[in-house]
């Protein structure tokens, strides 16, 4: 079964007076489980795709469904209520609340849910216990590392237990050696927890642990290429 | 949505730009004293004119002859009181009434005579409706009706020059339009709020002044007072209905329309001021939140992007403009209250006295503070700032994620 599927996406941004486009005629169907990276120079649409499938950002024209829904007609509180229940986001800039500490933010998107103190405590410390962060969990977001501080907001994006996860350039401000460890912590959710990861990036390191590359340029998608999983 | 962590949230981020909160948080405490220590003096001041003017009526509601008020001469009395009008006076919720004859009269000593006010007492009534021993500075009150002396305000002794224990002489119109006077032997002097009201109110009994104006057992007025001057029911219905013919019933607000109109403009003056202070405190509010919002602009998309409904957005600003206010309400309020401890006591106005006595009130202003006036100021205040705090809380339910953590 299909956790996204998109057809037809169009969408234009105007900058500085002109109309530059952000995607074109993009149908992409991502499988429940999938792994995949969405690749392509800067401006090429990967943030605008990631974003629209996210329900952060809305197509000109086309559909999306996600996780079963069709969410072209969704208002702004349905769009909320789709991303709190049903998707996971890591961003380049880590994002993470800075007055609330590690497992406060991990909890943060638990707590909106509604789910009850004991059970998203319990949970939180487990995440955060399995992506390594065991005895920083009451640390502020400025009394991490950068490492660190990715590792809290993948936590985050894993903690509600989401059917999608949607990563933009999460490797982009860290050095190799946290990057490979991020990927390998994502690869070892994906396996373990079978949510599907998209992952929009320009680092061929990342695009090594995809199962499936889709590449883009000029908001179009110009390439689509599958590799084993694990081959890595 | 958790409350708790919207209050999280809303308290932590209050205080991540102390030094904008505490300027902030200072304006209010400032704002909210001043608005409980105007409330507190203006209160006082018009209670200070109520209590001289209803002591000089006295009481909270009278009953007259129709005629009386345009024309308050012996021609206009009261006949006796029936059964069932005092059975209606005996009410329980009626504090005394005095039944008086108050005439105008002329008072003659040895050195002048002026104009005065004439009140015929039965000083057992009358200490029942206002006059209190306490008021007296020499000598005694009246022992009864028939008590052949008269008490004078401390001011009209110094005017006649005469002093307690000398003879004056009052007269004034019969009821047969001859002129009635008699030599009454000073026994008191009392002391009022007002020196005017020294000057005026003369007492003395009130079947000595009764046979003196050939009125038999005729009076002028009957002073009737309850347990609250805001509140005249029950007991006025009562009383009302047991009226006699050829007589009315008036409330205080009725026969001193000035001191009606007083107390009615305090109630406006009071939310007036409080509003004035609050619109001025409202822009530095507006402006703390529109910053507060406009520095977190990035994190509040990244909040938005991770689902956090556009109205819990709102709320979490509303939050923290909530907790402002109340944290200046709670130090505000008991900063006025403390402030107002020392002065409960009363403020010397002597340096004052005529301004004082224009507007009716004593030479001491007592600040009244009423629990009830703190909590019209909070409300007051709670609303506006959170109307006030209306706009920057929607621009940030209103933000776009992507923009937001994008271009901030």
């Amino acid at each position: 079964m299909a956790a996204v599927t998109c057809k037809d996406l169009c969408k234009t941004f105007s900058q500085g007076g002109e109309r530059v486009i952000g995607l074109e005629r993009v149908t992409l169907e991502v499988e429940e489980g999938e792994f995949l990276c969405l690749s392509g120079p800067s401006g090429s649409g990967k943030t605008t795709l990631l974003n629209t499938i996210g329900g952060l950002d809305t197509p000109d024209s086309g559909s999306i469904t996600v996780a079963g829904q069709c969410i072209d007609r969704f208002s702004r509180e349905q769009l909320a209520n789709l991303r709190l229940h049903n998707i996971g986001f890591v961003f380049q800039a880590y994002n993470l609340i800075p007055v609330l500490s590690a497992r406060e933010n991990v909890e943060f998107v638990m707590q909106l849910q509604g789910r009850g103190l004991a059970t998203r405590r319990a949970l939180a410390m487990t995440i955060l216990e399995e992506v390594g962060l065991a005895g920083l969990e009451d640390r502020r977001p400025a009394q991490l590392s950068g490492g660190q501080q990715q590792r809290v907001a993948v936590a985050r994006a894993i903690a509600s237990d989401p059917v999608l996860v949607l990563a933009d350039e999460p490797t982009a401000n860290l050095d190799s050696r946290n990057s490979s460890q991020l990927m390998e912590l994502f690869a070892e959710l994906n396996r373990r927890r079978s949510a599907t990861f998209v992952i929009a990036t320009h680092d061929k390191r990342v695009m090594d642990f995809c199962h499936r590359r889709i590449s883009l340029q000029d908001g179009r998608i110009v390439n689509a290429e599958s590799r084993a999983a694990g081959s890595a | 949505m958790s409350l708790l962590l919207l209050t999280k949230l809303a308290w932590r981020n209050l205080w991540r730009n102390y030094r904008r909160t505490l300027i902030m948080l200072a304006a209010i405490i400032l704002g909210v004293w001043a608005m409980i220590m105007m409330n507190a003096l203006m209160r006082g001041m018009v209670d200070g004119m109520l209590d001289s003017g209803l002591k000089y009526l006295p009481g909270h509601a009278q009953l007259h002859h129709p005629a009386y008020r345009d024309d308050p001469g012996v021609a206009h009395s009261l006949e006796a009181l029936s059964a069932p009008l005092q059975e209606a006076l005996a009410d329980r919720d009626i504090l005394g009434w005095s039944a008086r004859v108050k005439v105008p009269a002329m008072i003659s000593s040895e050195r002048d005579s002026r104009g005065v006010v004439l009140l015929g007492v039965d000083p057992m009534q009358e200490l029942s409706i206002g006059f209190a021993e306490t008021d007296l500075v020499q000598g005694r009150f009246l022992e009864s009706a028939t008590d052949p002396s008269v008490v004078v305000g401390e001011a009209m002794l110094k005017r006649l020059e005469t002093r307690l224990g000398r003879r004056i002489v009052l007269s004034s119109q019969t009821v047969g339009n001859e002129v009635g006077e008699r030599g009454f032997p000073i026994v008191g002097v009392y002391r009022a709020s007002l020196p005017s009201l020294e000057e005026t109110l003369v007492y003395a009994g009130r079947e000595v002044v009764q046979g003196m104006l050939g009125m038999g057992g005729a009076v002028s007025e009957v002073a009737i007072l309850g347990p609250d001057y805001r509140r005249l029911e029950p007991w006025f219905g009562r009383v009302a209905a047991a009226v006699d013919e050829g007589m009315v019933l008036e409330g205080w607000r009725e026969l001193d329309e000035y001191l009606a109109l007083s107390l009615s403009i305090q109630g406006g003056a009071g939310i007036v001021l409080i509003v004035v202070i609050f619109l001025a405190l409202s822009f530095g509010l507006v402006n703390t939140m529109a910053m507060a919002v406009f520095e977190r602009v990035r994190e509040m998309g990244l909040l938005l992007a991770l689902g956090m409904p556009p109205h819990a957005m709102l709320y979490q600003v509303l939050l923290e403009a909530l907790f402002l206010l109340l944290l200046g309400l709670l130090a505000g309020n008991l900063l006025g209250w403390l402030s107002l401890q020392p002065l409960l006591s009363g403020i010397d106005l002597s340096a004052l006295a005529e301004a004082a006595e224009l507007s009716g009130m004593g030479a001491t202003l007592y600040p009244n503070l009423r629990g009830v006036d703190m909590l019209r100021a909070t409300l007051i205040v709670i609303f506006l700032g959170l109307a006030a705090s209306l706009i920057p809380a929607w621009r940030a339910a209103r933000l776009d994620p992507v923009t937001s953590m994008n271009e901030y």
